[in-house]
Formats: C-alpha cells, sequence, structure tokens
C-alpha cells in the first residue's frame, strides 16, 4: 500500500516502513537502546533525504524510549537526580546541535557532515564495543576473572554529588558534559546515543548496570522530544506520518527483541552490537568514497506564489 | 481562470484586429487536484487556428508551440568534487525565480519549425528558456552547454519536471489541434501559466495564454501546511504522538 509522506514528499509503501519500524525495533530491544543509527541509515537508503530522516528518526526514538523508560520507572531502575543532572547538559547540547545542523543546512554541507559524523562514530564505538566483546568472549573461555575497576581522574574533579539511588558520589562536571555531547550529536546524527551513553556511564562514570539502562533512557526521551520540538520549529522538516509508522513498527519489535536478548548473553550481545554498529559505519564509508552517479543535486528553497 | 479568461477575452477582441489568425484554445480542466493516491495525470489543451478574410492565401501549414510554466521558485545546484579522497559539495549556482515545471510541445522538431535567432528570442525549446543566475552578483542566464545549467535541466527532466517534445502536438485537422500535458506525482502546486505560440513558414505570427491551476488536498496536504506554518504546534502533536504511542505500548506488552 503506497502512502505519500507529507513533509519527505515522497510515496512509499507502508508495508515496507513499518517492516523497517519492527526490525529496528527489534534490534534495539534485543540490545536495549534506541536503535536510531540504525533507523536513520535505512531510511536515508529508501530515498528520504537525511535531512528529514534525522528529523523525524528522533519522534520515533522518543516513543520507544518512553515505553522503556516506563518499565523502567516502575522497576525503580531509574536515577532521578543523576536523570536530571545528564538533562541540564543534553538540553543545551540539543538545542547546539539544532543550530548546527540549520547552519549546516544552509551551507549545503549537511548530508555531508552526517554522513561523516556516522562514519567517525560508528567504527570507532563499533571497533571498540567489538574489541572488548571478544575480550570478555576470550576470558569467560579461559575462566580468568576480569580485572577489577579502580577509580580514575574523573573521580577527581569538584563539585561532587551524591546520587542516591545509584549509590554513587560524583562530580557534576562530567555528567553534564556527557549530556552535552549525547544532546548535540543526537540532534544532528537522529540518534538517541544510547549506544555511546550506556558504555560512558558504565565505564567512565562507573554508574551501577542496575540503574544504567534506564536513566540513559530517561536521557534519549526527553532530547529526543527536545529536537523534535525544535526540528520542528526552526527546519519544518519533521514528517509526522513517517514517524507514526515507524514508532508503531518500532515499540512492537521491541517488545519481541527484548525477549531474544534474554537468551543471548552479555558478551556475545556486545560482540554483535559492535559488529552491526561497526558494519553501519563502514557503509557510510563507503558511500563517501566511491563515485556518486551524479555530481550535481538540486535542492529548491521554497517555491513563492 | 480569471486571467485565463481575461486572456482569451482580450485575444478575442484584439486578436482579428492585429493578426490575420487567431488562436483559441482551452484545457480539459482548470483545476486539478491531486489527492494522496496521485500518481501522475495527463491534461489535455484543445485548439483551433482561425483564419479570416486578412490571412494570405499561401498560409496553409501552421506550426505551434506549447509552453507550460509552473510556479517559479529558487533553486541550488552542488556540484560535488572529490576532495581528500571524499566527494564533497564544493561548487554552486542559485537559479533564481526558475519554473518548478516546465514542458514545451511542438507539431515538428524545433529547429525545423523557425530559424535559432526567431527561437532565441521567442524562447523555444530547453535551451533557449530563459534559466536566470546568479553569478557572483551578476544575474543572467549563460550558454546552453554550461555545465550547471545542463546538469539542472537533466536533474529536472530526470524527475519528469522539465521536458520538451517536437511531437506531442498534433493537428487533427489542418487548423485544430490538440496536446497532453503530463504532470507527474511529485508535480508541485500551484498555477501554471500555458502559452501557445503560432509559427508559419518559420515566421512568429501570433500567441495566446492560457492557465490552470494545481491544488493539493487531503491529510497529506493539510500536513504539509500545519508543519510550515504552525511548526509549534506541529511539534507538539508530535511529541504528544510520540508519548501516546510509548504509552500505550507499555501497557499493551506489560509483563505482569
Amino acid at each position: 500500500m503506497q502512502l505519500y509522506l507529507p513533509i519527505a514528499d515522497l510515496p512509499v509503501n507502508v508495508f515496507l516502513v513499518l517492516a523497517m519500524g519492527a526490525a529496528v525495533g527489534f534490534v534495539s530491544g534485543m540490545f536495549g537502546i534506541g536503535g536510531g543509527f540504525l533507523m536513520t541509515p535505512l531510511l536515508i537508503f529508501i530515498g528520504i533525504t537525511p535531512a528529514v530522516a534525522v528529523a523525524s528518526v528522533a519522534s520515533h526514538i522518543a516513543a520507544s524510549s518512553f515505553s522503556g523508560a516506563l518499565s523502567y520507572w516502575r522497576r525503580r531502575a531509574i536515577d532521578p537526580a543523576l536523570a536530571s543532572v545528564l538533562l541540564c547538559g543534553g538540553v543545551t547540547g540539543t538545542a547546539l546541535g539544532v543550530w548546527t545542523f540549520t547552519q549546516l543546512r544552509a551551507l549545503g554541507q549537511l548530508d555531508l557532515m552526517i554522513a561523516l559524523s556516522y562514519v567517525v562514530l560508528l567504527t570507532a564505538v563499533g571497533s571498540l564495543m567489538f574489541s572488548e566483546g571478544l575480550r570478555a568472549l576470550m576470558r569467560t573461555r579461559r575462566g580468568t576473572v576480569p580485572p577489577r575497576r579502580t577509580h580514575n581522574w574523573i573521580h577527581g574533579l569538584p563539585l561532587k554529588m551524591r546520587f542516591k539511588r545509584s549509590k554513587i558520589y560524583l562530580s557534576v562536571i562530567p555528567v553534564v558534559v556527557v549530556g552535552i555531547m549525547i544532546g548535540f550529536i543526537g540532534a544532528i546524527m537522529g540518534i538517541g546515543g544510547g549506544f555511546i551513553l550506556v558504555p560512558i556511564m558504565i565505564y567512565l562514570l562507573r554508574v551501577p548496570t542496575s540503574t544504567v539502562i534506564g536513566t540513559s533512557m530517561v536521557l534519549t526521551l526527553v532530547t529526543m522530544l527536545f529536537a523534535t520540538m525544535l526540528h520542528a520549529v526552526t527546519n519544518h522538516l519533521v514528517d509526522a506520518v513517517l514517524a507514526l509508522i515507524l514508532m508503531v513498527g518500532g515499540v512492537t519489535g521491541a517488545q519481541f527483541g527484548a525477549r531474544a536478548g534474554q537468551r543471548i548473553r552479555g558478551e556475545q550481545l556486545r560482540l554483535l552490537l559492535g559488529l552491526l554498529i561497526l558494519s553501519v559505519g563502514i557503509r557510510f564509508a563507503i558511500e563517501l568514497v566511491i563515485q556518486p552517479s551524479d555530481l550535481f543535486t538540486i535542492r529548491e528553497m521554497g517555491v513563492s506564489g | 481562470m480569471i486571467r485565463a479568461t481575461l486572456a482569451l477575452l482580450f485575444v478575442l477582441l484584439l486578436g482579428p484586429a492585429a493578426r490575420a489568425e487567431r488562436l483559441i484554445v482551452s484545457v480539459s480542466n482548470h483545476r486539478v487536484t491531486v489527492t494522496p493516491n496521485y500518481s501522475g495525470e495527463e491534461l489535455v489543451l484543445f485548439g483551433s487556428v482561425e483564419k479570416d478574410a486578412t490571412t494570405p492565401a499561401d498560409r496553409k501549414a501552421y506550426d505551434l508551440v506549447v509552453t507550460v510554466m509552473g510556479p517559479r521558485a529558487d533553486m541550488v545546484t552542488r556540484r560535488k568534487e572529490r576532495t581528500f579522497g571524499i566527494w564533497i559539495n564544493t561548487d554552486y549556482r542559485q537559479f533564481l525565480q526558475v519554473p518548478s515545471y516546465l514542458a514545451l510541445f511542438a507539431n515538428r522538431p524545433f529547429e525545423a519549425i523557425t530559424s535559432p535567432e526567431i527561437a532565441r528570442r521567442q524562447q523555444i525549446g530547453l535551451n533557449n528558456v530563459l534559466l536566470t543566475q546568479r553569478v557572483s552578483g551578476d544575474f543572467a542566464d549563460v550558454v546552453p552547454n554550461d555545465a550547471f545549467r545542463s546538469a539542472f535541466i537533466r536533474l529536472r527532466t530526470q524527475r519528469g519536471l522539465y521536458r520538451e517534445d517536437g511531437s506531442a502536438v498534433t493537428f487533427l485537422t489542418p487548423t485544430l489541434f490538440r496536446t497532453g500535458i503530463p504532470l507527474p506525482a511529485e508535480v508541485p502546486i500551484g498555477t501554471y501559466d500555458v502559452e501557445i505560440k503560432l509559427f508559419a513558414n518559420g515566421a512568429f505570427i501570433g500567441k495566446t495564454e492560457t492557465a490552470f491551476e494545481i491544488v493539493k488536498v487531503g491529510f497529506e496536504q493539510f500536513v504539509a501546511t500545519t508543519a510550515r506554518q504552525n511548526g509549534l504546534i506541529y511539534g507538539l502533536v508530535t511529541a504528544a504522538m510520540a508519548l501516546m504511542t510509548g504509552w500505550m505500548a507499555s501497557i499493551v506488552f506489560r509483563k505482569d
């Protein structure tokens, strides 16, 4: 069934988009991530302009992280204090990100920047996650105990604050910085940032695993809602019809993904996720290097009259 | 519509006095509505060449060029170049107030109808239509084989929005003609001006104009208009929709 997307200005097959939403939802439920880094590239791949894809995926991620955050809230797996500090940074970062997005779009370099950010971020995070997963897998094979985590320089920073539910005592500076960073790249790349945020919170900020996913979902939810609003107000690029189809597919797929994820071991899950992220990054890299089929592009600046 | 009627009236009143022929034309539909499942349509333009007593006897065969121009818009054409191993948009050209839809139809190839000189003056053929560019502060059209201009026309043609056809106009009788105006699915909304130019023995002998309008209706158009005009409300509704969907999912799939 063909449906015309009003903002993307493109007819698409509803079932194709629904299936894409469900597939990405499955993966996101399995790994406990938002899945924006998969959804945005897929949309670009079916012909939606990167700008519209990024803006519309933001609302899709908001929906899936809201349903996730609700269930974590019921299980008391969210640290409200930590989430609020993260959000201070997240909201600032998102505003900066959307502003940069607008500037780049005016310069005609937005598509390039989106592709470049994907290449850099995904290959870096993907290879880190992959190698880490591989090492963890080796360790369990050999039966050795992972090295004990120690405190690092981050724990020497001033402005310390006690986060009761996470049972940590931590400076607010790195937390705010992480929030800004995630908000910024989220707004530009159309990703929730969960797949970067969770490792950072675990390895750098030493947030216990009991609250890490729930708290990161709150950050994702608020920054993505905010990004949706800003993209709608400044760039008019949010395609609500597209977003709705993605949301419905996504939240459904996520439920099945979560069930499948429980059957796979943690290290294998990380290995798989790392591989997935890495391949998306490489896909973008190839796109940049090979000669495009058409060197010219046209952009309409708005019809008058 | 009113404009078209006025134009027709104008031709009817002044035409016979000034010219030996007059052109009477009409399109099959003056208001095309594009619905969500619109997948392209063809409008038909009918017309006839009416002779009168002052028409020279040697004028038997006429040639016609029909130009359809959609609403005008500013566009930017960008060119990618390889920089540091990757393909980047480097150079660009701005096209100012160019037609978003442009179709040129004739009953014979354009070069057979008239001389290159007249073709240029009357803007016959895609190579001769005025496409104003901003070239380093100046406003001008460039030579037809300019890289940006030809890329622009090529890309618009690929999308079916620019077209020229030297055999699209058919004469049913020596004076009665018809042509189809194809309107693809992604046709821009707005007012379309149709100009019909009459030639005989290579000379331009008169023209007439008509117009039609393309309007989009339905839910999709409502969404698009709201997004552009009420960005804040649109954003709020989208955000609320996201929250609703998420909330519903957490209820439906709640694990007990």
